[in-house]
């Protein structure tokens, strides 16, 4: 999922990073949000909704609309679209509201 | 249908071609700029004073075919990417135009080319005579296609046969 | 607490071409920009901007916004850039309060201060709206044209204005697929000459259609589409069936200035301009002196207007506080002129509409 050859952009990837989803071993680029990370991996569902438990993936990647908050080393409600990935980032599924660790 | 699709219809693509004659006599602008809009670097790049918008941005640009000499500075300066170049004195048999391109991967001289129309539907088949891309043209590379001359009013549009078949 | 000549908030195209433009006057200026980068939306355009060269047409918008962040360093310390900030709160003594790196929490107190804070992207209700892999355009700009990511593999665009078209073209110059542009309205509302381009790509678009429903599970699998009347009602068997892993809502944009709201200056809903506004004045002050409003948050416009209301709102501002450069009253008539150029066409009769409601 991620552009290699664009005619305008030339994406220079910072340094290669390791985090996990749900436990899974994955790597990202520095520079990059928690959300793009997994979007390239392919990882669409960041969180279910609150009461229904319905799937969510980023919407406005502005930091606005809370569809892409996960739990982030412990803490819940991370803005994953506008947070940039860090080296050995715990990075989960938030189911509803989420609970402070 | 325009407002509708995108698609110019033939007549107001008539409208924005020169006589016939002056297209024979060598290279000359073709600006397919249908719409009032905010916008002049057509006007501000071309180093001859061909095409003119005057002092409200929003008219429509006119291009003086008299004065046109085809260098086509303005094809990769329009934001719209609505100019080509259209050039019928090379064959009696064929026209050469020189369109904006801006996508990957680029077409090599001398590749055979599926020639698409302006609702991107193929039509004929086209060579590539040249690639042009240097840092002037901004990541517009500007793109010389050889053409069967009956299509002169149509062809608007590549793709290579690779993306064809992919 | 921290006392400061001008505020200005947001570092978008307004917020930047108004710093520049009260720095070249000689005011001190704090710019806060919330996000980690500065420039706004600017940094995933990768088309060639329309207007004339004073609002740097047929640069690309990514390289704009470099343009501009090269120009604010001329004026040295006369200007910090404070990232990851967030203005969280305005109150009535123009004290504005800022969340900084998600953990600092402090005040700063400014004589004048610039909203620019920009818009954010309206949503379209319809059943299974809220799957993954249904995003904002401008959201999907971001992954794409920012962060290099594709959102998949074949996408249906629900929008036919100027983001909609425009990030349809960016999508295929990612490699990816567009089944189609759909639009509500019986018209397409973006800059023909997009559409256009779009067109000739193969990219269908289609006037007078709306989503029925998206179809999924964890995901978007297919979405449902069908035409709708004059009255924008669905018509019962036109529902045409896309198999896409992505839609982009690109239906318009909303405002974002809440915190003028909080402050105390007296808006207004104005659908012209895209939603609620604050009355202004034509140097961009509101009704409270020393308060001034830019680019999108103030109306939705194009690109081209937010850098001159920027440049306009940072010259008055900074004359305000009295840095009154020589050639004051010029600049000033220069930066209503371009405006007044920018709206003047037919497809600037609804700004003008909303300028009028608006106006102060």
């Amino acid at each position: 999922m991620r552009i290699t050859q664009h005619p305008i952009l030339s994406f220079d990837r910072g340094k290669e990073l390791h985090f996990t989803f749900n436990g899974q071993p994955m790597t990202g680029y520095e520079g990059e949000t928690i959300a793009a990370a997994l979007h390239a991996a392919g990882v669409k569902v960041l969180a279910k909704s609150l009461n229904l438990h319905r799937p969510r993936g980023f919407y406005c990647a502005i930091g606005n609309c809370a569809s892409c908050q996960m739990v982030v080393d412990g803490e819940p409600n991370v803005r994953t679209c506008i947070t940039l990935l860090r080296e050995g980032m715990r990075v989960e599924t938030q189911e509803g509201k989420g609970r402070i660790q | 249908m325009f407002e509708q699709t995108g698609v110019a219809t033939r007549e107001m693509v008539m409208e924005k071609f020169p006589p016939i004659e002056r297209i024979n006599k060598g290279p000359v602008a073709v600006v397919e700029c249908y719409q009032k809009i905010p916008c002049n670097p057509c006007q501000t790049a071309c180093p001859f004073g061909a095409i003119q918008i005057g002092e409200d941005i929003n008219e429509i640009p006119r291009r003086d075919e008299a004065v046109c000499t085809g260098c086509g500075v303005c094809v990769a300066k329009c934001p719209g990417l609505s100019i080509m170049i259209v050039d019928g004195s090379k064959s009696p048999d064929t026209v050469e135009f020189r369109i904006p391109y801006e996508f990957l991967p680029l077409p090599a001289a001398g590749e055979r080319v599926v020639g698409l129309d302006r609702a991107g539907e193929p039509i004929c088949a086209a060579t590539v005579k040249k690639v042009m891309n240097p840092p002037a043209f901004d990541r517009t590379p500007v793109i010389t296609l050889e053409v069967e001359r009956k299509y002169l009013y149509e062809f608007r549009n590549f793709r290579r046969e690779a993306e064809a078949r992919g | 607490m921290r006392e400061l000549e001008l505020l200005i908030i947001g570092s978008g195209p307004a917020g930047l071409c108004a710093a520049i433009s009260a720095a070249a006057s000689g005011a001190r200026v704090l710019i806060l920009e919330r996000s980690f980068a500065p420039g706004g939306q600017l940094i995933k355009q990768t088309h060639m901007f329309f207007g004339s060269e004073r609002q740097y047409a047929s640069h690309r918008g990514v390289d704009i916004a470099g343009i501009l962040l090269k120009k604010l360093e001329e004026y040295g310390d006369r200007v910090e850039l404070m990232c990851n900030a967030t203005a969280v709160g305005f109150y009535e003594d123009n004290v504005v309060t800022v969340l900084k790196d998600e953990k600092e929490y402090f005040k700063i107190k400014a004589k004048s201060v610039i909203c620019a804070t920009g818009a954010y992207e309206k949503s379209l209700a319809f059943p299974n709206n809220d799957l993954p892999g249904i995003y904002g355009a401008g959201a999907v700009q971001t992954l794409m044209n920012v962060y290099g990511v594709k959102p998949g593999d074949r996408v249906l665009m629900v929008g036919a204005g100027n983001i909609g078209v425009i990030v349809s073209y960016q999508l295929l110059q990612a490699g990816v697929e567009v089944a189609a542009v759909l639009d509500a309205a019986p018209k397409i509302g973006a800059y023909l000459v997009h559409a256009s381009k779009l067109a000739r790509m193969g990219a269908p678009i289609l006037c007078s259609h709306t989503v029925k429903e998206a179809i999924g599970t964890d995901c978007l699998e297919a979405a449902v589409v069908c035409r709708v009347d004059e009255r924008f009602q669905p018509v019962p068997g036109t529902e045409q069936r896309f198999d896409v892993d992505v839609m982009c809502i690109s239906v318009g944009l909303s405002p974002l200035n809440e915190l003028l709201a909080m402050r105390g200056v007296e808006m207004k809903y104005v659908p012209q301009l895209s939603g609620s506004v604050p009355l202004r004045t034509e140097n961009c002050e509101t009704c409270i002196p020393g308060i001034y409003v830019a680019g999108d948050a103030s109306g939705i416009e194009e690109a081209s207007s937010a850098m001159a209301e920027g440049y306009l709102a940072g010259l008055c501002a900074a004359a305000a506080l009295g840095h009154v450069p020589e050639d004051y009253e010029a600049r000033r008539q220069e930066y209503l002129r371009q405006l007044e150029g920018l709206r003047s066409g037919p497809v600037g009769e609804r700004i003008r509409a909303g300028m009028k409601l608006s106006a102060l």
